[in-house]
């Protein structure tokens, strides 16, 4: 599904290198978290893989289904299956959440070749999977992110992807900010969307989402590269012991 | 104190081929009209509120030609169930127009009605324009009462079931058009005005609004298209106790246009709003100026002005509050902020406030910012192109302006209309 290969980036403005090298492979189907302390780079991959302005990529590739996503603009990388739910998703004063979400869909559909939804239908689409996710009318209605609480922001990220339905997930850090329930309910969310073809890489801090989103490979980053992959107990590992054994290791 | 000769002759140039109908009412209204404009002269490059917007365009001898754009994108307004009323070139085009029946609102045309010796007009025609004289002169506004060549007097008795439609076509592709409206609106009356189309090569309006006691007047306009139109217009509004007015413009296009907006809250308990969006490309200048008086108590005003600038368009917004003494309660809310899609875009915003009364509440702000990065990304991401994403923030930023229309089917009308425009400069 997604393959990534020695993958370099550094800031387009300053001379600092923040990926150094970043493989990996996430076959159709796979769950894949990636662990490791603040600033080594784990949003940066996300947002490198999304298309965010600001990074230079001196090397390597990325691809999604065989495809080159780094030539290809971010709409583009949408329409092909990608899908980014942001570690601080953005705020959108005056854009109406509903706008928005409808706007995207037909967007993808259009770039796809395929019929856009019309105003029922739609209307149900997004009714059905805000319930799961217990996001009410009045979120809707809002603009997008505008007022919402961390929590809400983050149940807003899902909420698109439950309706984009995109064929690679990465997730970034969408644990923090959640209550223990509202937790669950974007686990629940997220598993809903397994489907055995879709991929998931989820990016965490912590063992508790995984508890929920069962990872078949958890990898640690660290200092811009991939410094450890192994099975769910790698996880386990992090949360006893920290990083401190696994980065004396590499070195 | 005489004007210098350069300024009088160059007012006897602008003039000269104006006509000045004399006689009834009216042509003392144009004689005294003309009296005030002697004395003041024509707006010069100088003058403290032609400082951001250079006249010359406006009070040169003749208009310009103009090509107009004859796109097949329908009239905005057309779907709205209305009276239409219709001038060609500045003139009053019965064939073209609805019957002007309608219950609740009598409709005259100034270019008859101004022989009779009395009229109710009489108190408003250049009356309101005089007011509004002060402390600032505006000659164009003083010019119009002088030479309008047609207009409309509307009085309106009850709620009008439906909106009175004045729209402006032109034949002549230097038609140079002076109209002046007089609209009273009696105790708890109720009306909504709707204007647009290209007008002329050069167009002057002047627009008298009384709006007496607990009476309702809401103003849609929608100016431009025509990438070559001149357009300077005015609107003076005098507001009685709990009375509302409420005007909005939408400015797409066009070379120079300058908006005056006079407004006076002279009843306790007025609401008077202003709202602008103005989108414009290239030669585009675009100016608001706004002056608001408080002179009673507990009354509101708002001014919502947005632009959206690029290829190097420029954005003036001159707004003014003004609290007089004794006008306690005032609350007074002015936002001027511009939208600038490229560096070489401009946006030059005077606000001012002016408070002799003490327990009030005014705030002004004005910005100018290019698009959200951020947003745009986010939009993005989500497979939105970037032409649409950024037709979406722009539509997103004027949405505090829009917001000002009350009547949703038209605020949808102008949000198609804007959204036309957009996709049709998404290249
Ligand atoms: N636009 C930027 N300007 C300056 N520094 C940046 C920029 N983007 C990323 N960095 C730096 O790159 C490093 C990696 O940041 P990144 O956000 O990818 O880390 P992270 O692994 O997601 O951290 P966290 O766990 O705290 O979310 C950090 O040192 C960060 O400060
Ligand atoms: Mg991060």
């Amino acid at each position: 599904m997604l393959e990534i290969n020695n993958l370099h980036v550094k800031l387009e403005d300053e001379d600092k290198v923040i990926l150094r090298g970043v493989d990996l492979k996430i076959g159709p189907g796979e769950v894949h978290a990636i662990m490791g302390p603040n600033g080594s780079g784990k949003s940066t991959l996300s947002y490198v893989l999304s298309g965010r302005d600001g990074y230079e990529v001196t090397d390597g590739s990325a691809t999604l289904e065989g495809e080159e996503l780094l030539d290809m603009e971010p709409e583009e990388r949408a329409a092909a299956g990608l899908f980014l739910a942001f570690q601080y998703p953005v705020e959108i004063p005056g854009v109406g959440n509903m706008t928005f979400l409808r706007t995207a869909l037909n967007s993808q559909r259009k770039a796809r070749g395929e019929e856009e939804l019309s105003a029922g239908d739609f209307l149900k689409l997004v009714r059905e999977k805000a319930k799961t996710l217990k996001i009410d009318a009045d979120m809707l209605k809002r603009p997008v992110n505008v007022g919402f609480s961390g929590g809400e922001k983050k149940r807003n990220e899902i909420l698109q992807m439950a309706i984009l339905e995109p064929r690679m997930c990465i997730l970034d850090e969408t644990d923090s900010g959640l209550d223990v329930d509202a937790m669950k309910l974007v686990s629940d969310g997220v598993n809903a969307l397994r489907d055995g073809k879709r991929s998931f890489l989820v990016i965490t801090h912590y063992q508790r989402l995984l508890d929920h989103i069962k990872p078949d490979v958890v990898h640690i980053m660290a200092a811009g590269r991939i410094i450890k992959t192994g099975g769910p107990d790698l996880a386990l590992e992090v949360e006893n012991n920290g990083y401190a054994d696994l980065l004396a290791e590499v070195q | 104190m005489a004007l210098p000769q350069a300024k009088q002759d160059a007012l006897a140039a602008r003039i000269a081929g104006l006509d000045l109908p004399k006689g009834g009412w009216l042509g003392e209204a144009r004689a005294e009209a003309l009296a005030r404009l002697t004395a003041m002269g024509l707006p010069g490059k100088r003058d403290e509120y032609w400082r951001y917007t250079d006249p010359t365009a406006l009070t040169a001898p003749q208009a310009s030609a103009a090509v107009f754009d004859d796109s097949d994108e329908p009239p905005v307004f057309d779907a709205i169930d209305r009276v239409k009323l219709v001038f060609t070139d500045g003139i009053f085009d019965a064939a073209a127009s609805d019957d002007p029946a309608l219950a609740g609102v009598e409709i005259e045309r100034l270019a008859l009605a101004g022989a009779a010796n009395i009229h109710w007009a009489q108190g408003l025609y250049g009356v309101l324009e005089a007011r509004g004289q002060n402390p600032v002169p505006r000659p164009l506004a003083a010019l119009n009462s002088a030479f309008a060549t047609d207009g409309l007097l509307i009085r309106v008795t009850g709620r009008a079931a439906k909106p009175v439609s004045l729209v402006y076509q032109h034949k002549s592709e230097s038609s140079d058009a002076i109209l002046h409206h007089v609209i009273k609106l009696e105790v708890d009356a109720e009306l909504t005005l709707l204007e647009n189309g290209p007008a002329a090569a050069r167009f002057l309006k002047v627009l008298e609004v009384e709006v007496s006691d607990r009476a309702r007047f809401h103003h849609i306009r929608a100016q431009g298209r025509d990438h070559e139109r001149l357009a300077a217009t005015h609107i003076f509004a005098r507001l009685g106790t709990e009375s509302l007015f409420k005007s909005f413009t939408l400015t797409a296009n066009g070379r120079l246009t300058r908006n005056d907006c006079v407004l006076e809250l002279t009843g306790d308990d007025a609401k008077a709003h202003v709202a602008g969006a103005a989108m414009g490309d290239r030669d585009f200048h675009h100016d608001d100026t706004v002056f608001v008086t408080h002179a009673a108590e507990r009354c509101e005003s708002r001014q919502v002005f947005k632009k959206v600038l690029k290829n190097g368009a420029v954005g003036v917004f001159q707004g003014k509050i003004l609290v007089k003494p004794g006008a306690q309660k005032t609350d007074g809310y002015q936002i001027s902020q511009s939208l600038l899609l490229d560096d070489d875009s401009q946006f030059l915003a005077k606000p001012e406030l002016e408070i002799y009364a003490d327990d009030v509440k005014c705030s002004h702000g004005s910005t100018s910012g290019a698009i959200d990065e951020t947003a745009l990304y986010y939009l993005r991401s989500r497979g939105v192109p970037l032409k649409q994403a950024q037709s979406l923030l722009v539509l997103a930023f004027l949405a505090e302006a829009i917001a000002e229309i009350e009547d949703e089917a038209i605020a949808d009308d102008i949000r198609g209309r804007l959204e036309g425009w957009l996709h049709r400069h998404e290249s």
